[in-house]
């Protein structure tokens, strides 16, 4: 087999210290992004596409699924990771909606700094912050990333 | 709600075949752009099957446990009140175009706060072998009356 495409590199643990900071990244949601992401994930609550079902449950507008929110800030890692298989645990925690005005759209800002490094199992626990509006929405929003 | 559900299995859900194009999709949605998330060749070059799926791809095949959680007669679940809590993806091995999955829910803990109640759901997702792919925890939260 003649591979054309090179592997990813993997970054280099050894260079890596607790405060660096390995990815940053601003996304910009529109109202397509939450329909498209209804229907690749199959959540189809209306709260994330009618203006009346949101605010009949009291909602600020129509909000961004947290799944979509949680699927997205991991790709600054993903791809600083190199692969996509490098990532053993995710976790977050949902502080705080993000509003998707039907013609602004909302704009998400992901900061990825080491947490902390195991040298044994050559593995990186990556902590993101994550913001909208200049308030975090996830929090404990942490990606463990084995780079052995 | 009811706090009998603790502690409660599920039946496995039938099996779930992981399409290649259903992958594009969703890595389309969460702004995936690397090309082992959509291109063969570099998915192959990188030691894969095939495609690898996002991180958080699980949800489409945990989402079916939770609407067997949902659908239980006697869970006493108003789906218009439950908020998503907390989510997390443990896995021994990323999910691929091809794989065949199952997921089997287990109620790990039902809990009371106030007017509130909290129950965390663990979806352990098999392949097609029956070993271990990633377990998908979630907490959610039902909003009791105000």
């Amino acid at each position: 087999m003649t591979d054309t495409v090179a592997a990813p590199a993997a970054p280099d643990f050894d260079a890596l210290a607790v405060g660096d900071v390995v990815a940053e990244r601003e996304f910009h949601l529109t109202r397509d992004s939450l329909v498209r992401y209804a229907g690749a994930s199959g959540d189809f609550n209306p709260i994330h596409y009618r203006d009346d079902v949101a605010a009949s449950v009291g909602l600020p507008g129509v909000l961004a699924h947290g799944m979509l929110t949680m699927g997205l800030a991991v790709q600054p890692v993903v791809d600083w990771a190199g692969d996509p298989a490098r990532v053993a645990d995710y976790q977050v925690r949902f502080t705080r909606p993000v509003a998707v005005d039907p013609e602004a759209g909302a704009d998400v800002s992901v900061i990825a700094k080491v947490g902390q490094l195991d040298a044994e199992a050559r593995s990186v626990r990556v902590d993101l912050t994550v913001t909208f509006e200049g308030a975090t929405v996830l929090g404990k929003a942490q990606v463990r990333v084995v780079l052995a | 709600m009811n706090p009998e559900l603790q502690g409660r299995e599920f039946a496995p859900t039938a099996p779930y075949l992981v399409g290649r194009e259903k992958v594009r999709e969703f890595a389309r949605a969460v702004f995936a752009t690397n090309p082992i998330n959509h291109d063969v060749d570099a998915a192959r070059a990188a030691g894969h099957a095939d495609i690898v799926a996002p991180p958080t791809f699980a949800v489409v095949v945990q989402e079916h446990t939770l609407a067997q959680l949902l659908a239980e007669p006697d869970a006493g679940i108003d789906f218009t009140r439950v908020v998503h809590g907390d989510q997390r993806f443990t896995s021994t091995r990323p999910i691929v175009a091809g794989d065949e999955l199952t997921a089997t829910l287990t109620v790990s803990s039902v809990k009371t706060l106030g007017a509130h109640s909290m129950v965390t759901a663990e979806s352990v997702i098999a392949d097609a072998d029956g070993a271990h792919v990633v377990t998908a925890i979630s907490t959610l939260v039902v909003r009791g009356d105000d």
